[in-house]
């Protein structure tokens, strides 16, 4: 009898060690790819500029600083995926929005009598700047009544007040 | 010239060094300034500062090694980078804010110009209150942040800074009231913490670089 309490209290301890190793372990590879993401998640920001940065969650008010279990650091980790996902989702249709607006722009440039008065901001098309391209007429009312439109472009941002 | 003060190098806790291998500790003991303004040439240093973080430095500055290694650490600890800033983004995001590096003393001038040259944070403590070396561990149920009425209560398990008598300033948090420089102070123990990624030399320029800007005004000499 006493030979298996011994025998499996050793195994117990064992064990318990091989699950504090196994665990140890995984919170690090979970630490590893928390900032991963972290980084991952700095650049898409960084991309996105000057537009706002992708919506984060309510913040949680924190526990402060303290060695987290495994549940929390895989709760961490998905929440940074989930805000990368919506970061990159962000940027796609972004990128599609200015694709449109330069498809606009090249149109514009080909005809501008059939785009009279419209308008593609530089930040539509992912550029820096104020600037806007204009299809107006030429001369003003003549160019109106003559059919005379060109692209123009503003430079510049209003001056502040 | 003064000779650089001798870098310390404190413990962490072993259940911590385990999730955290090259968290560490370190600090730098110096003669505390005189009261009053700072002197010209820390002023200028930190306008000259302010002149290199416009807004995009201060939104890039998250991809650069040594803020990029501390905002992962902060998620990797339960703290979010986006709402309680790491130091380095938090005083660059004061310099956009305020406009400029303002001068608020010579000791918090010193500690902004170590994290904004070095991007690694240094804390100021009494050193006359601090007993022993500096450390890392998590504290105790019960435990609270230094002494005196004004020391708060501390949850078990929040990662603080500690000497032999207890815990003396919570991880990139609020340094206990009982421990923060006051007039009477006459030394300064500086102190650091690098979290992982954070190499040895940016460890010992942020401590050395405040520890410049204070010398020659201190108290002592």
């Amino acid at each position: 009898m006493a030979n298996v309490d011994v025998r499996a209290t050793g195994t117990g301890a064992g064990h318990h060690r091989s699950t504090h190793g196994a665990e140890r372990v995984a919170r690090t590879q979970l630490r590893a790819q928390i900032a991963t993401l972290e980084r991952q998640l700095s650049d898409a920001l960084i991309a996105s500029f000057p537009d706002p940065a992708p919506a984060v969650a309510a913040p949680v008010a924190s526990a402060g600083p303290r060695v987290l279990g495994l549940g929390e650091l895989e709760a961490v980790r998905d929440a940074l995926v989930e805000r990368l996902a919506g970061a990159r989702e962000e940027a796609f249709r972004r990128g599609e929005r200015q694709e449109a607006a330069r498809a606009l722009l090249e149109r514009m440039l080909l005809a501008p009598g059939r785009h009279k008065f419209v308008r593609v901001a530089n930040r539509d098309l992912g550029e820096d700047g104020c600037g806007v391209w204009q299809v107006r007429p030429r001369l003003g009312l003549i160019g109106m009544l003559m059919g005379w439109w060109q692209v123009k472009l503003s430079s510049g941002c209003p001056l502040a007040g | 010239m003064s000779a650089d003060p001798d870098v310390h190098e404190g413990w962490v806790a072993r259940d911590l060094a385990l999730e955290f291998p090259a968290l560490r500790v370190a600090w730098v003991t110096v003669g505390a300034p005189r009261a009053g303004r700072s002197p010209r040439e820390l002023r200028e240093r930190l306008r000259r500062l302010a002149d290199r973080f416009h807004g995009a430095r201060a939104l890039t500055m998250r991809r650069e090694p040594i803020p990029a290694a501390y905002r992962a650490f902060f998620r990797q600890v339960g703290l979010d980078p986006d709402v309680q800033r790491t130091p380095a983004e938090a005083a660059a995001l004061a310099r956009l804010m305020e406009g400029g590096v303002h001068s608020h003393g010579p000791l918090a001038d010193a500690l902004t110009l170590a994290v904004l040259e070095t991007g690694v944070p240094v804390w100021a403590l009494d050193d006359a209150r601090v007993d022993g070396p500096l450390g890392l561990r998590a504290s105790e149920a019960g435990e609270r942040l230094g002494e005196g009425e004004l020391a708060a209560d501390l949850p078990a398990g929040r990662v603080v800074v500690a000497d032999a008598a207890g815990a003396v300033a919570v991880l990139f948090g609020d340094v206990a009231p009982s421990h923060r420089p006051g007039r009477a102070t006459s030394r300064l123990r500086l102190f650091t913490v690098a979290v992982p990624g954070v190499p040895e030399l940016h460890v010992e320029e942020a401590l050395l670089e405040c520890a410049d800007a204070l010398s020659g005004h201190s108290a002592g000499g």
